[in-house]
């Protein structure tokens, strides 16, 4: 379940930002501290600094250099995790409800096959989820392959994700939803693409009511 | 005129005292002094605090170990809501008012605040609301929805008890006191100051309480808004946030996070007040950057309110949304930094004393440097999609409140206790208890980031023990009884101090700010005499030595130091120069706030019972009483220029255009304009983004009522600025004429208004006939209240309180109906025009 144990691009990139973040964070906050203890160990320390120091460079310099590379670089990262909208990515339309979550598939022939709680995809390639619920918000999450989206009643969010092996993934409902929350849980099946055929293969047809998502993206 | 020109300190207290003091046993409950109301503020608001930490507490000892049966999810879900609403809306907010309440005065050089009656009628509101909570949670009702309640999760289908109904109804109770206080501190800044403290001469602690206020006035409306409605939709049907007829949950979420995220900066602005005050203090030095610090309180300001979308990162919102919030987010950290590096250079260039306030204060620097610190990553988008509605999160959120509010505000209670009782510590425990407090938090909340990055989301009650989160869990809970110990002995250490510490001298700290001209504890007039400022120093000024200052007033040598017919008065001046202005008259204490609150009451414990009814005869009551205080209050003969001592003169206020009261219907309005600006808001936004649009009927409605509407509201303000025209003023007849226009005028739009309304076809049907059909509801009840104080006008009119000088309440009135006219249109512009435009 750990967002740091990654196993697909998205969460990898997201995980890499964060030791960036620590890293600096832990500069910053050791610097800012070191400026505080001095201030206490060797009184009067700044008496002959200039007052704009502190305000000038402290205030405004030191959070402007720190802050654009850091916005940059997550901007950067950031728009590499959006879905592409490539028409050749695999879709599947994830509906939840309280506490289910359930996932349809719809093939090159026009049917639709469904599984409920767990999610298969093709290991190595990527998939575009569309996501709604027909009663309160929840939130679909598979820490160890992405971040995570709403799924808001009248809405479709989409998320876009892969994992890099074969493997089952934890995924949980984040957004608080009621009594029975917790056990919102799912599991993410990646497979090799043989075996990911014979899976599709072998799920139920979809039952109308739990076709493709709609309302307003 | 018992004027004296006493120098006999005693004298002068014995006669101000007589006139300032509240009646003892049952009489106290009718106090509205603002160092008793705010003292009382503040007790009761660390009582809610000893709520909200047991439930905590019930929480730590729920997660400390995997699969735990003590608490199941029913409880759970209740204990974690009540922890985040009692914290928020029953600790933080009250605690700073009440501090602002006793500080703002004194160190203003006032004798009270602008509106002592409303401090109270506040208090009591705040009381009885929180009650009802706490009431819900002892019954096992209280909410269990998360302190943020969304929809549709809160709605009547899928939270069907009365828990939902009590947090809704409760809070807007309690959020009455925080709307009240806000327009009190902003117009107690701006008009009672010491003559001669201009803004740039206000001590710092005033120009933070001054924005927060201006955030909560523009900040609350839309909590309530989003309230109210939500409690139409439970209660009535109407759907503003049911997808299936139009309406849209994440209206409730813009709504919740357009007030919840100034709220942060509504609850740290007050701690970083009390940190520029208290810190040059102990570090025996003024403070660096005065100007800039004031510059950077107001960029906070206005950054906070453009944030409110990064608390919805995770909702789907487009790509250019989330970076221009992104960036927006990150922006704080600016004038966040330059306050920092201000404290940190003050402390840089003077003799910092290691005193046990100071302690207190570098907790805050070690925890909220940290807060910040995960505030930057969590505005970075990507990473926000891992961490958000995770333990990071709610690590994140304990550092920030915590570290820039606790930690500060124990600083305060510290500093400011010798004040408030006259005593300083024997022995202190407070050092062991910064330690006890301070390491368990960070024992509780360091590692809590990591049990979030390893995947535990926030609000689930128990996990397994496969994912690894044990130890971490057993860790955090352990730091959390260090913690919860060392506020206890905090506790323990104040009550000591207060009951059994030495007499204080003056002035303990050698600040050299006028609280600590009063005596302590302070008399209930504070000064026997106000002072004349001329530096951000007053203490300093008189002969350099503080206690000069302090006698001179108790002699009586500075402005009204003498008793005037019976009357509690104090000074107001203009607003930058804080040039004397006027002699503002104060009430004495009144048991009318408390009976008009239990009114109050009787209207939202009615609403919540569903005996709409009594609910409105409860509201209309209500009002009756508020009226009611003004009976008697005024003066029925012209005063002119009054002498306030020092050879210096100044007309009373009710017969100068600036006003405090004139002031405050101001300030109301722009409250009131903010809640109806997100009223409309709301209905653009389901329009434009909800699904389930357009609607299945488009209204035409009534041209004929809509004109009616029209010409009455434009008969309405035209009469109303007649009304106080000079000559009308001048003549009884002729301005009670024009108020009756005003008053007919409103009659008319409340006609067309409710014609419309009627003529709107089953609201629940559609988002759009209800939002239509509230639209209306909520310019009609502002004509029908235009109609009651046109009345209102004529009343006091009759009975002589008007003349051309005294036309206070005709101005004050003047304003409402000015005001109501500009939201009528508007709202027929709307119901009108969104179909053309819309619909097409």
């Amino acid at each position: 379940m750990s967002t740091l144990d990654t196993a697909g691009p998205a969460a990898a990139s997201i995980a890499s930002l964060w030791w960036v973040m620590l890293i600096g964070a832990t500069l910053i906050f050791t610097f800012v501290m070191s400026l505080l203890a001095l201030t206490f160990f060797r009184p009067g320390i700044g008496r002959g600094t200039p007052v704009a120091w502190w305000l000038v460079g402290g205030g405004l310099a030191f959070p402007a250099v720190v802050l654009t590379p850091l916005l940059i670089y997550a901007l950067w990262s950031g728009e590499r995790l959006f879905p592409t909208g490539d028409p050749a990515v695999a879709q599947v339309d994830v509906v939840a409800r309280q506490w289910e979550w359930t996932f349809t598939y719809r093939n090159a022939t026009g049917g639709a096959v469904r599984s409920s709680n767990t999610l298969h995809i093709q290991a190595g390639q990527p998939v575009q989820l569309n996501i709604t619920s027909t009663d309160v918000i929840h939130a679909f999450w598979v820490p160890r392959l992405a971040g995570k989206i709403d799924a808001i009643p009248g809405h479709v969010t989409v998320l876009q994700l892969k994992a890099d092996t074969p493997g089952v993934y934890r995924g949980l409902c984040a957004e608080f939803c009621g009594v029975a929350h917790l056990e919102m849980q799912f599991a993410v099946e990646a497979h090799e693409a043989g075996a990911f055929d014979a899976v599709i293969g072998g799920l139920p047809p979809a039952t109308p009511d739990v076709n493709a998502p709609r309302g307003r993206p | 005129m018992t004027d004296t020109t006493a120098t006999d300190p005693i004298r002068l207290h014995k006669q101000l005292d007589r006139i300032w003091s509240t009646a003892p046993g049952f009489g106290r409950l009718s106090a509205v002094n603002h160092t008793i109301v705010g003292r009382r503020f503040i007790v009761t608001a660390f009582v809610f605090f000893g709520i909200g930490g047991i439930l905590a507490m019930l929480i730590r000892a729920q997660l400390a170990t995997p699969r735990s049966a003590f608490l199941g999810p029913e409880i759970y879900n209740q204990v974690f809501t009540m922890h985040g609403t009692a914290m928020m809306f029953l600790f933080a907010i009250p605690l700073f008012e009440g501090l602002a309440m006793y500080l703002l005065p004194k160190m203003l050089g006032a004798r009270d605040m602008a509106f002592p009656r409303l401090s109270a009628y506040g208090y009591w509101c705040y009381v009885f609301g929180g009650s009802m909570l706490i009431i819900g949670l002892v019954l096992g009702l209280a909410p269990d929805g998360g302190w943020f309640m969304y929809t549709p999760l809160s709605s009547r289908t899928y939270t069907p008890g009365i828990n939902a109904d009590i947090w809704l109804i409760g809070i807007t109770f309690v959020e009455i006191s925080a709307l009240s206080a806000a327009i009190e501190i902003i117009v107690t800044i701006f008009k009672l100051r010491a003559p001669g403290m201009s803004l740039d001469k206000m001590p710092l602690f005033a120009w933070y309480m001054l924005v927060t206020a201006f955030m909560m006035l523009f900040g609350f409306p839309p909590l309530i808004v989003g309230s109210v409605l939500l409690e139409i939709e439970r209660a009535f049907d109407l759907p503003f946030f049911d997808p299936a007829r139009g309406g849209d949950p994440l209206l409730w979420q813009h709504l919740f996070w357009l007030f919840g995220h100034p709220e942060v900066y509504i609850i740290f602005l007050p701690a970083a007040g009390v940190m520029s005050t208290v810190l040059p203090v102990l570090a025996r030095r003024e403070i660096i950057g005065y100007i800039w610090i004031v510059v950077s309180i107001v960029a906070m300001a206005f950054l906070s309110f453009g944030l409110w979308v990064h608390h919805m990162f995770t909702v789907g919102i487009p790509h250019l949304a989330l970076a221009f919030f992104s960036a927006a987010s990150t922006a704080v950290a600016f004038p966040t930094a330059v306050q920092f590096f201000a404290w940190i250079g003050t402390l840089a260039s003077g003799r910092p004393q290691l005193k046990l306030p100071m302690l207190f204060l570098l907790g805050f620097f070690f925890v909220f440097a940290m807060g910040g610190l995960t505030g930057v990553m969590l505005a970075i988008v990507p990473f926000n999609w891992q961490v958000h509605d995770t333990h990071f999160v709610v690590a994140h959120l304990h550092y920030v409140l915590v570290g820039g509010f606790i930690f500060p505000m124990l600083a305060a209670a510290y500093y400011w206790l010798p004040h408030f009782s006259g005593r300083s510590p024997r022995h202190s425990l407070g050092i062991t208890a910064f330690w006890l407090i301070f390491v368990g938090f960070n024992l509780t909340f360091l590692i809590m980031h990591l049990t979030g990055l390893l995947g535990m989301p926030r609000r689930i009650y128990t996990y397994d023990d496969a994912a690894g989160w044990e130890w971490l869990n057993l860790v955090s809970s352990i730091g959390s009884f260090v913690m919860a110990i060392g506020f206890a002995l905090f506790t323990v250490d104040i009550v000591l101090q207060v009951t059994m510490g030495r007499r204080a001298k003056r002035n303990p700290w050698g600040a050299k700010t006028l609280e600590w001209a009063t005596a302590m504890p302070p008399p209930t007039y504070n000064f026997a005499s106000l002072p004349s400022v001329t530096s951000r120093t007053p203490l300093t000024e008189s002969g350099g030595k503080s206690d000069n200052l302090a006698i001179d007033l108790a002699r009586g040598q500075g402005y009204l130091g003498f008793v005037r017919d019976g009357r509690l008065e104090t000074l107001g001046v203009e607003i930058t120069s804080g040039r004397l202005e006027q002699v503002v008259r104060l009430p004495n204490s009144t048991f009318i706030p408390l009976f008009t609150a239990m009114i109050t009451g009787v209207f939202f414990v009615s609403v919540l019972l569903k005996f709409y009814l009594v609910a409105a005869i409860g509201f209309v009551v209500t009002i009756a009483m508020l009226l009611m205080w003004t009976r008697g209050w005024g003066d029925r003969a012209d005063r002119g220029l009054m002498s306030v001592g020092l050879g210096e003169e100044a007309p009373p206020h009710t017969e100068v255009t600036g006003a405090p009261s004139n002031w405050a219907m101001t300030l109301g309005l722009f409250a009131n304009g903010t809640a109806y600006a997100s009223l409309a808001f709301g209905m653009l936004f389901l329009w434009v983004v909800a699904p389930n649009w357009p609607p299945p009927v488009l209204l035409d409605p009534s041209v004929l009522a809509s004109a009616l509407a029209v010409v009455g509201l434009a008969a309405a303000a035209f009469a109303a600025a007649r009304s106080v025209a000079p000559a009308a003023l001048a003549r009884a007849p002729q301005r009670e004429l024009w108020l009756a226009v005003a008053g007919a005028g409103h009659g008319a739009a409340l006609a067309g208004f409710v014609v419309l309304m009627t003529a709107v076809p089953d609201p629940t049907r559609h988002a759009y006939l209800a939002a239509t059909f509230v639209l209306l509801a909520y310019v009609a009840l502002h004509a029908a209240l235009g109609v009651v104080f046109a009345a209102y006008g004529i009343v006091r009119s009759r009975a002589g309180y008007v003349s051309a000088l005294r036309s206070l309440d005709l101005r004050i009135g003047a304003q409402w109906h000015r005001y109501t006219a500009a939201i009528g249109l508007i709202a027929l512009l709307l119901i009108h025009g969104l179909p053309r435009v819309m619909g097409s």
